[in-house]
């Protein structure tokens, strides 16, 4: 197959070996799990369940409310302690509420729904439904809910379900081991998300230096051809969808526009392996491979972890640190997130653990711009970081955003390249930040002049109606028509002293 | 040719004339610029600004008469906004940004009088007579006319809380490698 080329991009050490030939581990259930109601993009599920219910693995514990939302379930059986609020794998520390779990250890199934029997005679709608009812989201990082996107179907033509299995982060293996150890289940997945999409070919996009994976993935495909394996050049971000995207068919998405308006919708191979799962056994998402992984951790492994493990106990599994970690991230080190403790639950966009030491990150003090370019030249998105980030730095912010500091996507490039140090991407996600805060306040604003709007017409019409009802008042108990309003209050005044 | 010349010449003389007469008795009494300033104010009418409402407030902007910095709900936004459309540089050295605040009803000293409710002009405002009162944050957008009228101080003004969907990284700080040149000292 012909492959086009992708702009920029950089070719990081990968160290991928650390895990990447360890096959996947089950971590034990651990003593409590915390499952936080919201994992995905959207809104918060609504919780179901109370202090001191007990409940079956796979039972529903929140449910998905509004438009953009997933439900979650119980990894285990077991009682609920509480529903509290729980700080967040997120780099801010925030709390958010989470629902606390005690596994029972007997690890008992819920009534499941049945699975779909012929899910390529089913239609769109019980796919779909039964992918939402699975709170199955993106398992590739964003944890976009998947139903949403599996209904693109209904609104667009698509011509491509595009599989990612590129894993252009270093350290991440976990897809690679997913591919290679449970091939066939990711290509039925695939099969009926093709279904229910309504696109006539499947494309498994894979970086070349995942050759085992290729190679098992191609023989597991082989049977359909409507599927195809592609291996894509190794080069970050090839990971990234829209890259992906153009790196197979040549066409670049428009800023502001999804791949599925060119007829590509893309998917993770762990997101295929989900619905696999969802449609074949009725099974929702409870479990996802976790790379844990990095130069602090004494036995990287892929570890199968139940979704609400807290990290200091996945990092306990695989041996406990063998070096002050330096940072902690969630994710991979090009666009992971530290982690602000390790009291924070794994949650269902959770690919990595990684615990870097100094050495790893080679944090260095900033210097002053060379202005070498290097950031222009691998920029994936076509962008100017230079000129972007002094224009964050003076906090002119409507200059960088008419560099199109929006359409960066943080994939860290031009910090990774930047021979003096500076931070770019983190300029970037400030300013991305301040202008989703301006724009936030100015569609409250705009609410709030209607509200304003709103009531001023009330109140005149109130007004209106009360002048309205005395002077209908008036002639019928005086029997004279008054003059004017003024005199019919001056009346009825009158007679209520007499 | 001289008929060509001539007669054009007074069709200019004539139309221009109709113009002339047009403009002066046909023009638009407000500034258009009052009306492109009224739009940038938040149009909730809370008066803090000493004027009205919002169309005062920005008649006076357009004359001038007025500085930028007094729209409270506005805050910084409002006032660079102001700024860039009137082309004068803002002085944000008596502004004190507040950050975005909303009110909030401290339930157990609310008598339920509705004072506030009658005063709120985005009716942000939840209750009845003799019942307890409550704000509606994402209509409040922390004007503070509800707070003197409140016969018990049960209204008070809080920021509005960062969470997950709101929070965004800090600018970096960075530090420099290089330093101020060193002065060498004599002694």
């Amino acid at each position: 197959m012909k492959l086009f080329p992708i702009r920029g991009g950089i070719h990081p050490d990968y160290r991928k070996e650390q895990t990447s030939e360890k096959a996947i581990v089950v971590m034990p259930m651990p003593a409590a799990l915390y499952i936080p109601l919201q994992q995905h993009i959207g809104a918060p599920a609504d919780v179901l369940v109370a202090e001191g219910d007990l409940v079956k693995k796979g039972q529903m514990i929140a449910r998905n409310q509004g438009t953009v939302s997933a439900s979650q379930h119980a990894p285990t059986s077991g009682r609920i302690r509480t529903v509290t609020e729980v700080t967040a794998p997120h780099p801010s520390g925030l709390p958010q509420t989470t629902i606390i779990l005690e596994p029972d250890g007997k690890d008992e199934w819920a009534d499941l729904p049945e699975p779909i029997a012929d899910p390529f005679s089913a239609d769109t709608h019980t796919i779909n439904d039964r992918v939402a009812q699975s709170g199955i989201v993106g398992m590739g990082g964003a944890a976009f809910p998947s139903a949403i996107k599996l209904n693109l179907g209904e609104q667009k033509k698509l011509e491509i379900l595009l599989l990612n299995g590129a894993e252009c982060e270093p350290y991440l293996t976990c897809d690679d081991r997913v591919m290679r150890e449970y091939p066939d289940e990711i290509i039925d997945g695939a099969r009926i998300m093709a279904h229910a999409l309504g696109t006539p070919r499947v494309v498994i996009g894979i970086e070349q230096n995942k050759p085992q994976a290729i190679e098992i993935m191609t023989k597991a495909a082989s049977a359909f051809p409507e599927i195809k394996v592609v291996a894509v050049p190794v080069q970050y971000p090839m990971g990234s969808e829209r890259h992906l995207v153009q790196a197979i068919t040549g066409r670049e998405t428009p800023a502001r526009k999804l791949t599925a308006d060119l007829g590509i919708v893309v998917h993770n191979v762990s997101t295929t392996r989900a619905v696999h799962h969802a449609i074949r056994f009725g099974r929702p998402l409870i479990a996802r491979v976790v790379t844990v992984s990095g130069g602090a951790i004494r036995e990287p492994n892929n570890v199968l972890t139940p979704i609400g493990a807290r990290v200091a106990d996945l990092v306990e599994f695989c041996g406990g640190f063998s070096a002050r970690p330096e940072s902690v991230v969630n994710g991979g080190p090009m666009m992971g997130q530290p982690l602000p403790s390790l009291e924070v639950p794994v949650v269902k966009g959770t690919s990595g653990i990684l615990a870097l030491t100094a050495e790893e990150i080679n944090d260095r003090p900033t210097s002053a711009c060379i202005r070498c370019g290097s950031c222009v030249t691998v920029c994936p998105c076509g962008l100017s970081p230079v000129d972007m980030a002094a224009f964050v730095r003076k906090d002119n912010l409507e200059g960088a955003a008419k560099l199109g500091v929006m359409d960066c996507f943080s994939c860290g490039s031009c910090s990774w390249v930047c021979p003096s140090h500076i931070p770019l991407v983190h300029y970037f996600n400030y300013a991305k930040g301040v202008l989703n805060d301006l724009e936030r306040e100015s569609r409250k604003n705009e609410r709030i002049k209607t509200l304003a709007e709103v009531r001023v017409i009330r109140i005149e019409k109130a007004t209106e109606a009360k002048r309205a009802a005395l002077a209908a008042r008036k002639p019928a108990s005086d029997a004279t028509p008054p003059s004017n309003s003024g005199e019919a209050k001056a009346a009825t005044e009158e007679k209520a002293n007499a | 040719m001289l008929i060509a010349i001539g007669s054009l010449t007074i069709m200019g003389i004539v139309l221009g004339g109709l113009l002339g007469v047009a403009a002066r008795f046909l023009a638009v009494e407000e500034n258009p610029l009052e009306e492109e300033l009224k739009e940038l104010l938040p149009g909730s009418q809370c008066g803090q600004c000493g004027y009205v409402g919002c169309s005062q407030y920005a008649a006076a902007l357009a004359k001038g008469e007025a500085p930028i910095t007094l729209c409270p709900p506005g805050g910084k936004v409002v006032i660079e906004a102001l700024a860039k459309k009137l082309g004068v540089t803002a002085d944000l050295s008596e502004h004190e940004e507040k950050g975005p605040e909303h009110a909030f009803i401290v339930e157990d000293l609310c008598i339920g009088c509705t004072r506030c409710i009658r005063e709120c002009s985005t009716d942000a405002i939840m209750g009845a007579n003799k019942l307890m009162h409550t704000i509606i944050v994402d209509a409040c957008h922390g004007c503070s006319k509800c707070v003197p009228v409140c016969p018990t101080d049960a209204i008070v003004m809080v920021p509005v809380r960062v969470t997950l969907r709101n929070w965004h990284w800090p600018k970096p700080e960075i530090e420099q490698t290089h330093s101020e040149p060193k002065v060498g000292h004599a002694h």
